[in-house]
């Protein structure tokens, strides 16, 4: 799994004081598109509440990892568990469609880079998140417009607006839309794939925030992928380096970006200006 | 003992110089619950380094620092990262003197924060961090206020603030008193002298170490260490205690 490390520091044991067993374990995921391995043995693991960052250069395979966490696309090789009611044990990979599908919509929020893959633009903000809620059984209005304005307020989404159309808001706004639409399930994961960027820095540095926030007071486990290691620094607890598809480093987010021990990290942390 | 180290050492290997720097080797020393350690020694010489390694932000190249906590006696140079999370949130605490605040986040919720993880109510964890605050002396008007645009001395205050807030057995204070005046290093030194008393093991870098003369228990010496020049097989030399 791990590339060229540096070998020269005394070797972790597994965990032992966490009580909890890891909310997600993937093992040996492979992804080809082509003649090119998108995603080259990649294992990862994630404890419940903990904030996962995954950096690396465009092309690095970050983004198609979290398509297969997503369990949007299928993988060529590897192993996915989630520690949830009813899937507990199992490859998700294995499920049938359907059943994937039950787990997506239940189990994961994503939030895109690009607002118009993760919302209708079409539909009120509102009747977004509804969507999610109805897809899961719920039926009376109250209800869904209830769980739509209660997620809305977790994302810090101005309420007098929750029933304007995506492309009337802002692109701060259109994520905290994304987000309120991802976690209206209480969800136990939270994928992220470079929720910020593109956005103003001030609107960043408030979207950041709300994520930090609602990490701390529903103890989601989440994923980042970003390029952006302010961004990875601020939020995650721990931080992966990918590089061609590998990771070539796993640790606790200071330490990699302090005292990183592999030679592609050690360059890109000290790229940064 | 709360903490012993054993034949301690970091090195750095820097890959696109093909080069490895030896900043200490052979370190050993024990501290004990209520007993203030020094760490002392020329500027560069790797006492900061020694703190880091310790708090995990550095991983040591080799040797032990067995700490005894709450669950058991742990290395900390090999546990388990997710592991290190839950010493860092529960038991041992850092103070350094680079305050990162987020933007466009107060005073007052950056201090609040570390009690907030930790699950106390809301209200209870910003009165706690108010007061402590003004018990650093940060004028009751920067609360609301983001640190981002503070002087060096105020974003200390935030800095020690968050980093005392919470209760802990090993605390690690790398030159804390960088950018306060003598009236706030006093009472840091007060605030220390607390913790001391209580139980809590500190073990720190300070640039004016008369400051906390008092306190000290012990001086770990740091002496010059290899330089960027060491080659393999050149004697390393060791550690004075």
């Amino acid at each position: 799994m791990l590339a060229t490390s540096n070998r020269r520091v005394v070797p972790l044991d597994a965990p032992r004081l966490v009580t909890q067993r890891p909310l997600l374990v993937a093992e040996g995921l492979v992804k080809h598109y082509g003649r090119i391995r998108a995603v080259d043995g990649v294992s990862l693991s994630v404890y419940p509440g903990e904030v996962l960052g995954i950096v690396g250069e465009s092309g690095s395979g970050k983004s198609s990892v979290l398509r297969l966490l997503n369990l949007q696309e299928d993988p060529d090789a590897g192993r996915y568990t989630l520690d949830i009611p009813a899937w507990r044990g199992m490859d998700l990979f294995g499920l049938s469609r359907f059943d994937k599908r039950a787990v997506r919509t239940r189990h994961i929020g994503i939030v895109y880079q690009n607002p118009y893959l993760g919302l209708r633009m079409s539909y009120t903000s509102s009747g977004n998140i509804a969507e999610r809620v109805l897809l899961a059984g719920e039926r009376r209005f109250a209800a869904l417009r209830e769980a739509a304005q209660e997620s809305l307020s977790a994302s810090e989404f101005p309420l007098d607006r929750m029933d304007d159309v995506p492309r009337a808001l802002s692109g701060g706004m259109q994520q905290r839309v994304q987000l309120a639409k991802a976690i209206a399930l209480k969800p136990a994961l939270l994928l992220l794939d470079e929720p910020t960027t593109g956005l103003d820095v001030s609107v960043q540095a408030t979207v950041l925030d709300t994520l930090k926030r609602l990490q701390r007071e529903r103890q989601i486990s989440m994923i980042i992928v970003s390029h952006d290691l302010g961004v990875i620094r601020t939020l995650a607890d721990r931080v992966m380096v990918m590089y061609r598809g590998k990771v070539v480093e796993v640790g606790l987010v200071d330490q990699v970006f302090e005292d990183p021990q592999d030679a592609y990290t050690q360059q890109l942390v000290h790229a940064k200006l | 003992m709360l903490l012993t180290v054993q034949n301690y050492a970091k090195h750095f290997l820097i890959h696109h110089l093909g080069r490895e720097v030896a900043v200490f080797e052979g370190l050993n020393f024990t501290l004990d619950a209520g007993q203030f350690a020094l760490i002392s020694g020329p500027n560069g010489v790797g006492k900061s380094t020694l703190l880091r390694c310790l708090y995990r932000s550095y991983r040591p190249t080799h040797g032990s620092a067995v700490y005894q906590s709450a669950f058991g006696a742990v290395d900390l140079a090999r546990l388990a990262d997710v592991d290190v999370l839950v010493l860092r949130r529960t038991e041992i605490g850092f103070v350094t003197q680079f305050l990162r605040p987020r933007p466009r986040v107060t005073a007052l919720e950056l201090v609040a924060e570390p009690l907030l993880e930790a699950g106390h109510a809301p209200e209870a964890a910003r009165a706690e961090a108010e007061a402590l605050l003004a018990g650093f002396g940060l004028k009751p008007g920067l609360l609301h206020a983001y640190p981002t645009t503070f002087s060096g001395g105020e974003q200390q205050k935030v800095n020690l603030a968050r980093a005392l807030i919470r209760p802990c057995r090993l605390l690690l204070l790398d030159e804390p008193t960088a950018s306060l005046d003598a009236a706030t290093r006093a009472m840091l030194v007060e605030r220390l002298t607390t913790l001391k008393a209580a139980g809590v093991a500190m073990l720190g870098v300070f640039h004016h170490p008369e400051d906390v003369a008092a306190l000290i228990d012990l001086e770990v010496h740091l002496t010059a260490g290899a330089a960027l020049a060491a080659l393999p097989g050149e004697e390393i030399p060791h550690v004075a205690e």
